[in-house]
């Protein structure tokens, strides 16, 4: 009796080798593997350029098959922002985190959005700070507890979440901004779409793009990597909910 | 192109043109604001990009980037806003990118004042950012020095992949000097096939990066990092003496303060005083040969500076207690004058100073 094996499914060029440190049930590593399957799909890796940031993606230049430069906390616009002016022609993109980019690097996104930077931006919202252990973040949910907001973040003491999404969708030379959700199945393929839509407005030097990504910290949040998931669905898209919140025309 | 009367800021911008510099990411700030507005203005004329970043964070941010990729790039700004680009700096030290950063001093601490100072010589020359690290820090004294040191500069931010500070102050970025742009030989300088371009078929991915979580390969960095220093201590130190060679008070002084610092020795010598200058043109590293070779004849050192003193520490150890060193310095963008100076070197000769 013959088998005759057929591979149905294999790792995507866009990512190495190397074992990620993320921890179990957290969706940092799903996210990486759409992100490195567009460029390769796109065909696009050897021109591409990835900026990683500071927090729990700080090593996803190890991970990412492509050149890759380490920003410094919250700077990742910046730095994207020189390396796309010296070589506008190439892909380049940012991987960021909520502390990141909504607390640190507020300045930062705000002004390479307003500027139209011909980058794709993702940005991973997990409502918390992963890598320093589970503080506050500027997108922590009302109510939400954290090691600095022990009883439960208060909207008169510690403020309300920022939506970035729709903060920087009010910027006219934003192109694209969409925020999708790493929650079941049915999310994640649209989650790859509107990474596809984001490196392909880049490629139209259509202008800035970016994703928002709801994604798990399962560790931190302190629940299951299977409740985590129904926690992003039932927590964090009323607060955060899904959709495309800018779309320049030529944007497809 | 013959010789040009042109302002200091704008011939730094024009230098590094020269230079070979496209690329500028800055913020504006007094007293270097010309410098800003001269490369929105010429870069895109040479087929660079210019980009008014929204902070000095940003803007070193984004000369990172533009480093990462290759080319040669260029900030500039004063004191409080060189303070913010400190984090920019360590990064840029620490990830091994090449770059020129122009800090056009002004009083401090704080918001100070806009008049010119040498009061961020600790800031540049001790460190400024975290970590261990050193910046070579080159300090014209005249216009044309500013375009001889920017393609130095350069080079050896390229050579050794450093960052590399041209530190001026608001007096030499205001005045008005003829100069001219000349081409120097330029080094034969490694190629950047460390640059984050795009792999284009080159090869496996590169990274950029200043992070080593294992601290056994963090020190192995530091050590790497630390024998590249002791290289550039070997290898660009830049000076200039005048009539130091009998000379009994031995001036020590850079920039603005060494060109009103000579006219004291020419008037000190034509009346009959046995001074001279040192002029430290490298301020890290520092040069110790002048002093070595005026040890002998020296009586005593004094250190002028627009300053509460800060270099007078660096003349201190050069001199290793061999001979006395005095502090004669202004602060606050008061500069010293002539007559103090003169005031002050006649007390050390007439021995009123111990």
């Amino acid at each position: 009796m013959s088998l005759e094996m057929q591979q149905v499914f294999k790792k995507t060029e866009g990512l190495t080798d190397k074992i990620t440190h993320y921890c179990p049930g957290c969706t940092h590593g799903i996210i990486h593997r759409m992100v490195a399957e567009v460029l390769e799909e796109m065909d696009v890796l050897e021109e591409t350029i990835g900026v990683a940031s500071v927090g729990c993606s700080v090593l996803s230049y190890e991970y990412f098959n492509c050149d890759m430069t380490q920003a410094p906390h919250g700077r990742a616009p910046a730095v994207a922002t020189g390396i796309k002016r010296v070589l506008p022609d190439r892909m380049v993109f940012t991987y960021q985190g909520d502390g990141d980019l909504a607390s640190i690097g507020m300045g930062e996104i705000i002004h390479a959005a307003a500027r139209g930077e011909n980058i794709t931006v993702i940005f991973i919202n997990n409502a918390i700070y992963g890598m320093t252990g589970g503080q506050m973040a500027p997108t922590t949910l009302v109510g939400q507890k954290t090691t600095t907001t022990p009883d439960g973040r208060m909207a008169n003491k510690q403020g309300s979440p920022i939506r970035m999404s729709e903060m920087l969708a009010t910027l006219d030379s934003v192109a694209y901004i969409e925020r999708v959700s790493t929650h079941d199945i049915k999310h994640l393929r649209s989650t790859k779409k509107a990474i596809q839509r984001a490196f392909e407005t880049q490629k139209r030097e259509l202008g800035f793009s970016m994703v928002e990504v709801l994604s798990t910290c399962p560790t931190n949040w302190g629940y299951d990597p299977v409740e985590s998931l129904e926690w992003v669905k039932e927590n964090m898209v009323p607060v955060y909910p899904l959709g495309v919140f800018k779309q320049m025309q030529g944007v497809e | 192109m013959g010789k040009m009367l042109m302002k200091g800021n704008e011939v730094l911008g024009e230098a590094a043109i020269h230079a070979g510099c496209k690329y500028f990411f800055g913020y504006p700030i007094t007293p270097q604001n010309e410098l800003v507005a001269y490369m929105a203005r010429r870069l895109p004329e040479v087929g660079g990009a210019f980009v008014q970043a929204e902070s000095e964070v940003a803007a070193i941010n984004m000369v990172y980037g533009a480093a990462s990729a290759g080319v040669r790039v260029m900030t500039s700004s004063s004191s409080p806003g060189i303070s913010l680009m400190q984090e920019g700096i360590s990064y840029m030290a620490g990830s091994e990118l090449p770059a020129v950063i122009c800090n056009m001093v002004r009083g401090g601490p704080g918001l100070g004042s806009i008049q010119p100072a040498q009061s961020d010589y600790f800031q540049a020359v001790k460190g400024g950012g975290h970590g261990d690290y050193r910046l070579p820090v080159l300090a014209p004294a005249t216009l044309q020095e500013m375009v001889n040191l920017m393609g130095e500069a350069f080079d050896i931010a390229d050579q050794y992949r450093t960052p590399v500070m041209i530190l001026g102050d608001g007096m030499l970025g205001q005045m008005m000097e003829p100069v001219e742009f000349i081409d120097r030989p330029k080094r034969d300088l490694p190629p950047k096939d460390w640059a984050t371009t795009g792999t284009r078929g080159d090869g496996a991915p590169r990274t950029i990066t200043s992070l080593f979580l294992d601290p056994a390969e963090l020190e192995k960095h530091n050590e790497r990092l630390d024998a590249k220093f002791k290289k550039i201590a070997e290898n660009e130190v830049r000076y200039e003496t005048f009539l130091t060679d009998d000379a009994e008070v031995i001036c020590v002084a850079y920039g603005t303060m060494a060109r009103i610092v000579r006219n004291v020795v020419n008037k000190g010598r034509a009346n009959g005083l046995k001074i001279g200058l040192i002029r430290p043109i490298s301020l890290w590293p520092f040069p110790t040969k002048p002093f070595e070779d005026t040890l002998q004849h020296a009586k005593a050192y004094l250190s002028v500076e627009m300053s509460t003193g800060q270099m007078v520490e660096d003349v201190r150890l050069a001199v290793n207690g061999k001979k006395p060193v005095y502090f004669h310095g202004r602060a606050g963008g008061m500069v010293p004058t002539q007559e103090a100076i003169m005031k002050t070197i006649e007390e050390i000769l007439g021995g009123v100073l111990v």
